[in-house]
């Protein structure tokens, strides 16, 4: 069944994942691997489950069949102390920041410090001053979440998930909904931290042309399977259709523009009961 | 942090006034300050009816609320009612010779103990008993009793 | 008639699944508690924005239902030359149900409004479940915090509002129509006991507290994360709020007054 060799590099392996939502198959026994220290891209179309699939590697949600290890450690059968402690070694980069409202930037940052750590207030006023230096925010510590734009909330969130000093990073759609500036500022920083902090990074994005920049290996995912795998010119060289209208943009293809409907004459020409 | 330290004030503001306010409730309003570190003792007398009288009815003397009925209890063998009383140790000089009566409270109001002292010198003990005692007066019986009289007046 | 016994069928799978997801909320939240001991700033902040901000309403109601008690009291009792009870009846009154009653249903209209909508907006904007990726528990960091606050504020507003009423109502009742002061005091104290009236009043408001603040919490942290879902859940922590206080009020008083 499982003729997927795990690669000696892998940190987070996926094996033969099952997922489904009530009805809908979200995941098809699909089998990935993300190599340790390299930039790793889920890429499909909105509504294939790729945040799903975060969440099940965070271990918030559980798979219907398969089994998804991280560092070696099976996420589902860890009790809870375990499971949160390999949470501390994972950072997660939410869509819309996920920063408490609260609170101002600079407890935000230090939020983590505080909760798992005993370390002095100075030292992590150290900590979160070189953190958000990282990301170029050290001039906004007190403002507040809700002053600040989309892209500096992400920023903020990033400085957050590096407080602990991770092992891996899973973005979720970091680039959705940016201007053009905070999205380069955000490939920079990812692909900067991969390199200077030595992450391993999971980006889950339907954002090809930034994506396909800075990730070393690339799944294409849709209807619940994984329809091309590669590094970024592999899969632009891909033969699948499938994957060249994803990667072109093409409205039409192997992913039809019309959701499933019955034909459009018998619908127009039918009594106009509803259904 | 100038923010927190206000924050702190107000919380303790908020509880300090609530405990005030349970407080006030406790000594104010209910009757906790009348029991509150006074000793009493236990007197018993018994009735031959102790008509409404309940549990926590006052007990006065010359009009002066002593203490309270602790107990009511029917007596099989005499078939009297028995009443226990708690009476405030300050009051420990009512004579053993004290008659116990029940009375109303005007005359919609509550039944209450009146004793009324003797001339006896012995002072009632903890746990002594009151042998003088008339019962409540029943309303119908009275009525009963002054319009049997005034039937027989008239023959 | 089929339709209907599914709908009732149906309708009674979802209550009771959600009952089950309630009580294991309520276990979970109960199981922070020692953990919150070690940190009581937490508590402190959420004791602001549970019972100090509900300081004012809980107040000035109380002030006020004190001085209609006292009003409307007033005409009853002087029909019966009973005035010198009016004392007792707004004391009473207060003490033993308007206080807990009045004051919990201010409270969830106050502040179990505000948690559920926080809590559910929190969710909605994925500061929960940020948080457990942050290998924090949102029920201990969040949830316990603020159940332990209205669970302890509850009982000091209920208090706050009956001292204020009978306050209120000895400025009416003495100041405005007469009734005299000493009389109203005394009579007061002969017919409230401390046990039966005061502590019996304490126990009511916190069940009210532990049941609104349960209610609230859970609304907020089982809402469907969209606005929709949000508004949805806070109009239901204020209706069942409501029927659970009201109904509970029922209970305990025939359990504890019933006797007499």
């Amino acid at each position: 069944m499982d003729n997927h060799v795990t690669p000696p590099n892998s940190l987070v392996s996926v094996r033969n994942l099952s997922f489904s939502r009530g009805t809908t198959k979200i995941f098809d026994n699909i089998s990935l691997d993300f190599e340790r220290g390299k930039i790793t891209a889920i890429m499909g179309p909105s509504g294939t489950g790729k945040t799903t699939l975060l969440k099940l590697i965070g271990g918030q949600l559980y798979p219907d069949q398969g089994t998804i290890s991280v560092d070696g450690e099976n996420v589902h059968q860890l009790r809870r102390t375990e499971l949160y402690n390999l949470r501390k070694r994972l950072g997660m980069l939410f869509q819309s920041g996920a920063l408490l409202t609260d609170m101002n930037v600079y407890d935000n940052v230090a939020f983590p410090l505080r909760e798992h750590t005993h370390l002095s207030e100075s030292m992590i006023r150290t900590l979160v001053l070189m953190k958000l230096q990282a990301v170029g925010l050290r001039g906004a510590r007190n403002l507040m979440p809700n002053e600040l734009s989309g892209g500096m909330a992400r920023r903020i969130a990033l400085a957050r998930a590096i407080a602990l000093d991770p092992m891996m990073i899973l973005y979720d759609e970091p680039f959705t909904g940016q201007d053009p500036i905070s999205m380069g500022i955000l490939v920079h920083l990812i692909k900067s931290l991969n390199t200077t902090l030595g992450l391993t990074s999971i980006i889950v994005s339907h954002d090809v042309h930034d994506t396909s920049a800075i990730a070393d290996y690339i799944y294409v995912l849709s209807g619940g399977k994984i329809i091309g795998q590669g590094t970024p010119d592999e899969i632009k060289q891909s033969e699948s259709e499938w994957v060249q209208q994803f990667m072109t943009g093409a409205a039409d293809g192997p992913v039809h523009f019309h959701y499933p409907a019955k034909d459009y004459v018998d619908d127009l020409l039918s009594s106009g009961k509803r259904y | 942090m100038q923010h927190t330290s206000t924050q702190d004030t107000l919380v303790g503001l908020f509880v300090a006034s609530g405990i005030i306010g349970l407080f006030f409730l406790a000594m104010q309003v209910s009757n906790l300050s009348s029991f509150v570190s006074e000793d009493s003792y236990t007197i018993t007398a018994r009735f031959g009816n102790s008509g409404g009288l309940k549990i926590k009815s006052p007990v006065s003397a010359a009009g002066v609320k002593i203490g309270r009925v602790t107990a009511i209890s029917f007596d099989q063998k005499s078939f009297e009612s028995v009443v226990k009383m708690n009476i405030n140790s300050k009051y420990n000089a009512l004579p053993d010779d004290t008659t116990a009566s029940i009375f109303t409270a005007g005359l919609l109001g509550e039944q209450y103990v009146n004793l009324d002292a003797g001339g006896s010198e012995t002072p009632l003990k903890n746990n002594g008993k009151i042998e003088i005692t008339q019962s409540a007066i029943i309303l119908e019986k009275a009525l009963g009793q002054f319009l049997f009289k005034s039937a027989e007046e008239k023959k | 008639m089929p339709a209907f016994l599914e709908y009732l069928g149906h309708s009674t799978r979802i209550s009771f699944t959600k009952l089950g997801r309630a009580s294991y909320f309520l276990v979970q939240i109960l199981a922070g508690i020692f953990s919150l001991l070690a940190r009581p700033r937490l508590l402190l902040k959420q004791l602001y924005s549970v019972g100090v901000l509900s300081f004012l309403i809980i107040t000035i109601s109380g002030l006020f239902v004190g001085m209609v008690l006292s009003l409307q009291g007033y005409y009853t009792l002087s029909d019966f030359g009973a005035e010198e009870s009016l004392g007792v009846m707004v004391a009473a009154s207060l003490v033993r149900e308007l206080g807990p009653v009045v004051s919990g249903l201010l409270f969830a209209g106050r502040a179990g409004s505000a948690l559920t909508a926080e809590i559910g907006l929190m969710k909605a904007t994925e500061q929960l479940s940020g948080m457990e990726m942050m290998a924090i528990d949102p029920i201990r960091r969040i949830i316990t915090p603020r159940f332990v606050a209205g669970l302890i504020s509850m009982p000091l507003l209920a208090a706050l509002f009956s001292a204020v009423g009978i306050i209120g109502g000895q400025m009416v009742g003495c100041g405005l129509l007469g009734v005299d002061e000493g009389a109203f005091w005394s009579q007061m104290q002969s017919g409230i006991d401390f046990k039966d009236d005061i502590i019996n009043g304490v126990i009511k408001s916190l069940v009210f507290g532990f049941v609104s603040s349960w209610i609230a919490l859970f609304e907020g942290y089982d809402a469907i994360p969209t606005s929709e879902g949000v508004s949805r859940a806070t109009t239901r922590t204020v209706v069942n709020s409501a029927f659970s206080i009201l109904g509970l009020d029922f209970i305990l008083t025939a359990l504890m007054f019933g006797e007499h």
